[in-house]
């Protein structure tokens, strides 16, 4: 338990999980400066971002859509964070992911029940993109080498197995006699199709009576399971982390992994988990984005057509949530706002949809350099319980204020 | 069909592709060389090769000067170089983290800009070829290394400039003490903030560089994300190279050669799937990271902020 920060100012304790709010306001605030140096009006243009992101019903199943990848791949990046692991392969993880539901969904049997195939396709990209991310993991656990670079490697192997696979061996056969030649399979079979909630949650708000009986709210939106899925897992995650063993190793390895393996752990395995877990999170966003969304696998437009740089997104998104799968959830809620309304800038004040881009590098740069602070308030807390009770040794205080 | 490469003039025509390719990486790995031999680990690296490769191809667009591109280059890898040097050495920041925050940064703000200046794509005339007098005349060699646009023979000269300046100089001691042990350089009275800032910053003059030789030199296009990852693999280079300059020439010119036999193959219609030959320098990397992680000279304080302790 964290008992120093019991004695901190409350002011600290108020401030801390701001600062992403803070940074966010940072970069929106040079964003503003940038759209005036673009001769466009700053409140015109996140008035229209806003709407493009909340304004309507479509709009809110938008949002919630673009963010079901983010918090896949940020509840997986608080895994991998926690445990000391730089995963920066989500889009690769994400990419073998959907290859891995799209080739089983192309070759289960058209009878298999809808609920046997979904499952099935979800365990397969959940399993490629752990592969994909163990991969990383073993290679820095036993051979040492960078996780970074190695992910980032294995993000561009994706992409050329991807578009190989879908200009030979699943390329729809139709496609293939074209002489344009899409490199695109077939549309899945519908029972590969993950459920819409609308009609769902329409079910729910007459029970609650929010709408009439013959009213639709949702149920004429695109919203699909996946965000359900996400969030149940992002609860679950949070789980796995803060009350299981296994969890706590992780974060123990994370935190101090030669005093880990005093304590007797075995930090490679759990440098390889952590990779593990979190590329089979990746992996399932990219399941995900094929049965949710696209219900066919393309590689037109090459990797980021397909995640959407969701691999990266989701990175700025756990970071915002203060690497806590909870705190991701909302996280990715806004930057899937930010993505969706960032189309309705371009439309609406021809301000290329880039600028989402930059502001989301910008929010990046700024939550980590406020880590400073953080760190620093990190020590003050040390001084301050070194004048605490004398019966526990230095390290273990040291340790805990770290938190 | 294989048999087309024992070719005389194919193998020329390789061989001096990839002493081409290997220009962008020369100037971004030897660049991000130097940071990460003070300490510094810049991720960024592809985000400055894209806003060196929009400035320098907008400047030359503009005012028809290549002498202006390339300072208008060096001065946005510059403020790009500062800015990281602020979040990683001033504010301590995760620096791998950071780095993607600037590859973001670059990747949206090039496209961005670029959507803004121009309708369609279009061309510049960039760096002519100069065929080196005597040199160029020599059979083979002349053909293969001779007969290139300056920022190539440029490139090149920098790896000894590198070697030099890292090896024999009181500047290149300063480097590599502030990346081995800052706690020993600082209490020798080395500023290590001072070293990381200027390492930092001509990392990304030179990454900046590498985008230019891209957009005014060899291909002559801006296109988004045009750089498509060359970025991250000049920072494997680095440890490909084992962080010395000889090494990352190495690195770079295998991997080019590859790409360039890789395009090649393309061309071809080869029984070889080209994606599989275009994942080829991505294998390699990580099967160099493998063996370069055996050795054991690297920095010791590479990505580790350095804050004077009480």
């Amino acid at each position: 338990m964290d008992l120093s920060s019991f004695r901190n100012p409350r002011l600290y304790r108020l401030i801390d999980p701001l600062l992403p709010l803070f940074a966010t306001l940072a970069a929106l605030l040079v964003g503003a400066v940038m759209l005036l140096l673009m001769n466009a009006n700053p409140i015109t243009a996140y008035r229209a971002l806003y709407e493009g992101a909340f304004g309507s019903k479509n709009a809110v199943a938008d949002t919630l859509i673009k963010a079901t990848p983010l918090l896949l791949v940020g509840i997986g990046i608080c895994i991998s964070f926690r445990g000391g692991v730089i995963n920066v392969g989500g889009e690769g993880q994400m990419i073998v992911g959907g290859l891995a539901a799209t080739a089983l969904a192309l070759e289960l049997p058209e009878t298999t029940s809808p609920a046997l195939a979904l499952l099935l396709c979800l365990a397969a990209s959940f399993a490629a993109g752990a592969i994909w991310g163990g991969i990383a993991g073993a290679l820095k656990a036993y051979f040492k080498v960078n996780e970074i670079l190695s992910t980032i490697m294995l993000n561009q192997i994706a992409i050329y197995w991807m578009i190989y696979l879908l200009n030979n061996t699943l390329i729809d056969p139709l496609k293939a006699q074209q002489a344009s030649r899409i490199p695109e399979t077939a549309r899945l079979p519908r029972q590969f199709d993950l459920p819409r909630i609308g009609e769902w949650l329409d079910t729910l708000y007459k029970w609650l009576g929010l709408v009439g009986p013959d009213d639709k709210l949702w149920a004429t939106t695109l919203l699909h399971l996946g965000i359900v899925l996400a969030v149940i897992l992002a609860i679950a995650v949070y789980i796995f982390l803060w009350r299981t063993t296994i969890g706590y190793r992780i974060r123990a390895v994370g935190k101090n992994p030669r005093a880990s393996r005093y304590a007797g752990i075995r930090v490679k395995r759990y440098v390889v988990l952590s990779l593990l877990l979190s590329g089979g999170l990746a992996g399932l966003a990219g399941g995900i984005q094929v049965m949710g969304v696209r219900h066919r696998m393309s590689a037109e437009g090459g990797g980021i057509a397909f995640t959407g740089n969701a691999g990266f997104n989701g990175i700025v998104a756990a970071l915002f949530g203060q690497l806590h799968p909870i705190g991701t959830i909302p996280a990715s809620v806004l930057f899937g706002a930010l993505l969706v309304g960032g189309n309705k800038l371009q439309r609406d004040v021809q301000v290329p949809s880039a600028l989402i881009t930059v502001l989301i590098g910008l929010v990046i740069i700024f939550v980590v350099s406020s880590e400073l602070w953080r760190r620093r308030r990190a020590r003050r807390r040390v001084i301050v319980t070194e004048a605490g009770p004398p019966d526990r040794p230095p390290e273990s205080q040291a340790m805990e204020a770290g938190r | 069909m294989i048999g087309d490469l024992l070719n005389a003039t194919v193998l020329i025509g390789i061989a001096s592709s990839g002493i081409q390719l290997a220009t962008p990486y020369l100037y971004a790995s030897i660049g991000e060389m130097f940071g990460q031999r003070s300490g510094v680990l810049n991720l960024g690296v592809e985000g400055m090769m894209l806003m060196g490769a929009f400035t320098a191809f907008y400047t030359v667009h503009n005012t028809g000067s290549l002498v202006l591109g390339v300072l208008a280059a060096l001065m946005i890898g510059a403020l790009m170089g500062l800015a990281m040097a602020v979040i990683s050495v001033t504010l301590q920041a995760e620096q791998g983290i950071s780095g993607i925050g600037i590859y973001l940064f670059g990747l949206g703000m090039s496209d961005l800009l670029f959507q803004k200046s121009f309708s369609q794509i279009v061309t510049v005339r960039g760096f002519p070829t100069i065929r080196i007098p005597l040199l160029s005349e020599i059979p083979v060699i002349g053909e293969v290394f001779f007969e290139h646009n300056l920022l190539v023979y440029v490139a090149f000269a920098l790896v000894p400039l590198a070697w030099f300046v890292l090896n024999k100089t009181t500047l290149g001691l300063k480097i590599r003490a502030v990346g081995q042990n800052p706690q020993a350089a600082d209490t020798m009275g080395i500023s290590v903030a001072r070293v990381r800032y200027f390492t930092v910053t001509l990392g990304g003059m030179l990454a900046s560089m590498a985008g230019a030789s891209l957009s005014i030199a060899l291909l002559n296009v801006f296109q988004q994300n045009m750089t498509a990852g060359q970025g991250f693999i000049a920072v494997a280079l680095v440890y490909f190279g084992s962080w010395r300059p000889g090494g990352v020439l190495i690195g770079a010119l295998l991997f080019s050669t590859v790409n360039a036999l890789q395009l090649w193959v393309r061309t071809k219609g080869i029984d070889i799937p080209a994606e599989y030959a275009s994942m080829a320098p991505y294998l390699l990397t990580i099967l160099a990271l493998v063996f370069a992680s055996k050795r054991v000279d690297q920095p010791a304080a590479l990505s580790k902020p350095f804050e004077r302790g009480d």
